[in-house]
């Protein structure tokens, strides 16, 4: 049973993004009976390069993407390589991994709602500071560059390699490493630079990669944080792909094809980029320089970090109080009334959406959690440990775009049945949370102590009872935590939803995009919220569940 | 005797059994109706408007207790995403037991489907019973969607108008042409704004500013004619690039739909937004999303208007249920409510001269709102152009606002 558990795998995390290739790659090329397409030709790539505006999209697509990656990374390995093992890291640190729970649609909502110019930002300085009595015409959210994209998605990236970061950071050797260098007079920067990094980089290399390909495809905080005239490639793809015009579906898929070479092509240039650092990196580290720009570089990175943790919570706040907001006039920095009818005339709606939600999340996490439980109980017992981080495998699915592969996996469940069942939806959410759990939980895994399995078989337990009775309790609360971020990468999920799931499941963030088209802010404040809060109970109930188990065992509690 | 007794009970059971091949034909009604109990139809509808989901919800549990079909409402965002649906499941085969029963259409979406042969036919809404009291001839559109004629593929639902709002509060007099729109914002840039296109909303605006400045009108009940298209639309661009220095945000970023509007009306970012439902500001200013000061005005000279529908795919797996429920929706209580601001505000598609006197009275007792025109006050209706200037202006004015 064990020995299918990783073949199992595989093919769940191949399967889908080939097949959706498949059923991508075809169209492209013209081949697509239901629409006439009969014969294959290069029709649909022509029409694609010559829509007005495609290599501004493309362009915006790849300096929004990258610029937020490469910044992101930038402020988490200086934050890191300054304050590692201070009080604002492990301040940081908690403040963070509840933010990595939040959709990225919902922190965008947030990130939106503070800085536009009828935002709060400008509500709580009108009229006083700025002398406005109507928002003023800004241009901030839909610039044409996409700065506020870019400075959104960098906000929600930070927490997750920061939190890739912290995982890989034990095996690294971090704090002795450091100490020795400043037994040679480096300065902490220069330390943690020069030591650190080049062992940490290649733990971090393939989530950093899969940040890369998310960042230059995404759709949701590119809707409501990005330029507009022209959208970036992967907004336009989606609206080709739902264009009445349904010739568009042909170029769509071309468009997709495009999409995936330009993501492709922005992490090659990234590991063309490595390659360069290394030469450089290695002359520096010969070079004996002790410092690094210390000061400034731990000054703008603790601000940025701390500054990234307020948009945040802050964003997060003004979507709380949009949905309990009566009239709220411009330049009053809080609402004139505040009252819980949004609430009240939506909970009733929303409790099938919450129900359906809930239902797919957990049995997704329950899943995800048994598959990477069976392969790494089957590693343990060859004594094999895969280093899962460094598994190409196991990314597949983050660093395809989800809109190249998408609606090929669509004809393909509509063609066996799962289509529109909530079945069929758990499996293509499968797909994108087995790589979290899996990261989620290898190294807590691999991190128990084998002596005691070793113990325990001497004293004559056989596997089973020793994963039941030994590894499983000790790896309890790293397996709760790994569940609840499964679940929350299962809320999160909107395109597989709504095109698998052809309207028919109803999750809460299908319905809070489907009613962002009207525009209602209290609406949007409420499943925003919704949205939030989800995650938090699945995070709470992971806690409780570890607390309540380990209540007799202080050993258990105080570890990880 | 016992052979003969068999027979007689499998004789008497094999009638009694519902003829489960047969096709569903609206003309025999009650056939229609029992063959609907017992039904769940997912009806594929726009979801972005709170009090339009209410009302849906309250048709369906008329629906439920007056014919025993169950209503389920599926929230689209973009109604081309069902077109999407229809289309992917013939791509894969599965041609009944659709998920898609009924759909909220008109427009290109209609002229997709119907093109595609992708509709449930023949045409099955001029017989339905409530079909009698529809306004043929005072609304040419409930026949005529966009110019492509219904053939009875889609049952008219309400009709829409293009009304401007503005807040008296600060703005007295609302320009009466587009001219003096441009004028007024010559001195508050910055204080008016547009849908981008395609969305539906701004092609509308394309479409009103085309039907106002194109030298020939009757151009625009054709086809798209490509030998003069640039000729045609000259006269539009070249307004359009005077107004937009003038827009918000300098025509560099467009608001995304018509709730975008409204709420920047609200917030005080725009001086005048515009919508289709002529009751849509009084419904607002009922559920407190826009102050009590804002009113409608309409251009000199009429503005666009059509009629919206519901459409049943070829593949439907609930077509009785959804030939009911498209039949009580065409009835006048159910009109009736719909035009109410209270609860929705949308146009009636019935002749109030064709009704009984006491329907006639439910529509002379609806108050229609503050800010709502009354409609003699509406003005002259401009018919929405062929379907494929829509899509031609689109593409012309991606090219030419949304490409650089």
């Amino acid at each position: 049973m064990l020995r299918l558990a990783p073949a199992l795998t595989i093919a769940l995390l191949i399967g889908p993004v080939a097949a959706g290739l498949i059923g991508t790659l075809l169209p492209a090329f013209g081949y697509l009976p239901a629409l006439g397409g009969t014969s294959v030709s290069l029709a649909a790539f022509q029409a694609l390069f010559e829509t007005p505006g495609i290599w501004v999209s493309l362009r915006l697509s790849l300096a929004t993407g990258f610029c937020a990656s490469v910044g992101a990374l930038a402020i988490v390995v200086f934050f890191t390589a300054a304050f590692e093992g201070t009080g604002l890291f492990r301040l940081m640190q908690r403040l963070l991994s509840p933010i990595l729970a939040i959709p990225h649609a919902a922190a965008a909502f947030g990130f939106a709602f503070l800085i536009a110019p009828s935002g709060w930002i400008f509500r709580l300085l009108s009229p006083w500071a700025t002398g406005f009595d109507r928002p003023p015409d800004l241009l901030i959210i839909h610039d044409t560059a996409g700065i506020a994209m870019t400075l959104g998605l960098m906000a929600k990236e930070v927490p997750f390699l920061f939190l890739m970061v912290l995982a890989a950071l034990p095996q690294t050797e971090s704090v002795r490493s450091r100490h020795i260098a400043a037994s040679f007079g480096y300065r902490p920067v220069a330390a943690w630079l020069k030591t650190v990094l080049p062992r940490l980089y290649p733990q971090i290399r393939l989530p950093f990669f899969a940040v890369i390909a998310y960042a230059t495809s995404v759709v949701d905080v590119a809707l409501i944080l990005g330029p507009t005239t022209p959208a970036p490639l992967a907004v336009r793809l989606t609206g080709w792909m739902n264009d009445p015009d349904l010739q568009l579906r042909f170029v769509a898929a071309a468009g997709a094809l495009l999409q995936l070479a330009a993501s492709l092509a922005a992490i090659a240039f990234c590991i063309l980029i490595e390659h360069l650092a290394a030469g450089l990196g290695r002359r520096w580290l010969e070079a004996g320089g002790r410092g690094f720009a210390d000061k400034p570089a731990a000054a703008l990175s603790g601000a940025t970090m701390a500054g990234i943790a307020a948009t945040l919570g802050f964003g997060l706040l003004t979507i709380a109080l949009w949905s309990v907001a009566g009239r709220w006039t411009f330049p009053n920095g809080l609402p004139s009334q505040l009252t819980l009818d949004v609430w009240a005339a939506n909970i009733s709606g929303a409790a099938a959406a919450i129900t359906t939600t809930a239902l797919t999340g957990g049995t997704v996490a329950l899943v995800a959690v048994t598959l990477a439980l069976a392969c790494l109980e089957g590693e343990s017992r060859r004594k094999r440990k895969v280093e899962h981080r460094r598994l190409f495998l196991l990314y597949l699915p983050l660093l395809v775009p989800q809109v190249a592969f998408l609606f090929g996996l669509q004809v393909l469940f509509l063609s066996v049945g799962l289509d529109a069942t909530v079945s069929g939806v758990a499996i293509a959410h499968l797909t994108f949370v087995l790589p979290y759990v899996f990261l989620a939980l290898s190294d807590p895994w691999h991190a128990v102590d084998p002596r005691y399995a070793d113990i325990a078989a001497s004293l004559g337990a056989p596997p089973a009872r020793i994963f039941w009775r030994i590894r499983l309790p000790i790896a309890l609360r790293a397996i709760a935590t790994a569940a609840a971020l499964g679940f929350a990468v299962s809320v999160a999920q909107y395109l597989p939803t709504l095109l698998i799931g052809a309207g028919r499941v109803e999750t809460v963030t299908t319905e809070a995009v489907a009613l962002a088209s009207g525009g209602n802010r209290p609406l949007i404040g409420v499943y925003a919220t919704l949205q939030m809060v989800l995650p938090f109970m699945g995070f709470l109930a992971a806690g409780l569940i570890t607390s309540l188990t380990f209540r007799n065992r202080r050993a258990l509690k105080a570890t990880h | 005797m016992r052979k003969s007794v068999t027979a007689i009970l499998a004789a008497f059971i094999l009638q009694a059994m519902p003829a489960r091949a047969a096709e569903i034909d609206p003309a025999d009604w009650p056939s229609v109706l029992e063959a609907a109990r017992g039904q769940t139809v997912y009806f594929h509808a726009w979801g972005g408007e709170p009090r339009i989901n209410a009302y849906i919800e309250w048709a369906g549990e008329q629906v439920l207790q007056r014919y025993g079909v169950t209503v389920k409402q599926v929230k689209v965002d973009d109604t081309a995403h069902v077109v999407s649906r229809v289309l992917a499941e013939k791509a894969a085969g599965k041609l009944e037991g659709g998920s898609v029963d009924l759909v909220w259409i008109n427009g290109e979406n209609f002229a997709s489907l119907k093109k595609a042969d992708l509709l449930f036919g023949p045409g099955w809404a001029n017989k339905l019973p409530n079909w009698k009291y529809v306004d043929v001839e005072g609304k040419p559109t409930v026949a005529v969607d966009f110019t492509e004629p219904t053939q009875g593929l889609e049952s008219p639902w309400g009709m829409a108008k293009l009304v401007f709002s503005y807040d008296t509060a600060r703005l007295a007099t609302p320009p009466a042409t587009l001219e003096a729109l441009a004028d007024y914002l010559d001195d508050h840039p910055g204080r008016f704004a547009y849908p981008q296109p395609p969305n539906f909303h701004g092609s509308t605006f394309l479409k009103q500013v085309l039907a106002t400045y194109i030298g020939d009108f009757a151009k625009l009940a054709l086809p798209v004619d490509d030998a003069t298209f640039k000729g045609d639309v000259a006269p539009l661009f070249a307004f359009l690039d005077k107004l937009h220095p003038k827009l918000w945000h300098q025509g560099r970023a467009f608001p995304q739909n018509a709730g975008d509007l409204r709420r920047m009306l609200a917030d005080g970012e725009t001086d005048i937004a515009f919508t289709f439902n002529p009751a849509d500001i009084s419904a607002a200013i009922e559920a407190g999303e826009l102050p009590d000061t804002v009113r409608t005005f309409v251009l000199d000279g009429g503005t666009i208007g059509n009629t919206h529908f519901v459409a049943i795919p070829f593949n439907a797996s609930a077509k009785a249920g959804a030939l009911v429920l498209a039949d009580f929706l065409l009835s006048p209580e159910a009109q009736a409510r719909k035009q109410d601001p209270k609860i929705w505000g949308d146009p009636t598609v019935l002749a109030i001269g064709k009704l009984d006197p006491q329907d006639r009275a439910r529509f002379d007792s609806i108050d229609l709102g503050i800010a709502t025109l009354k409609p003699k006050e509406l003005g002259a209706v401009i018919p929405e152009p062929h379907a494929s200037w829509m899509t031609r202006l689109e593409e012309e004015w991606v090219a030419r606002y949304a490409a650089q």
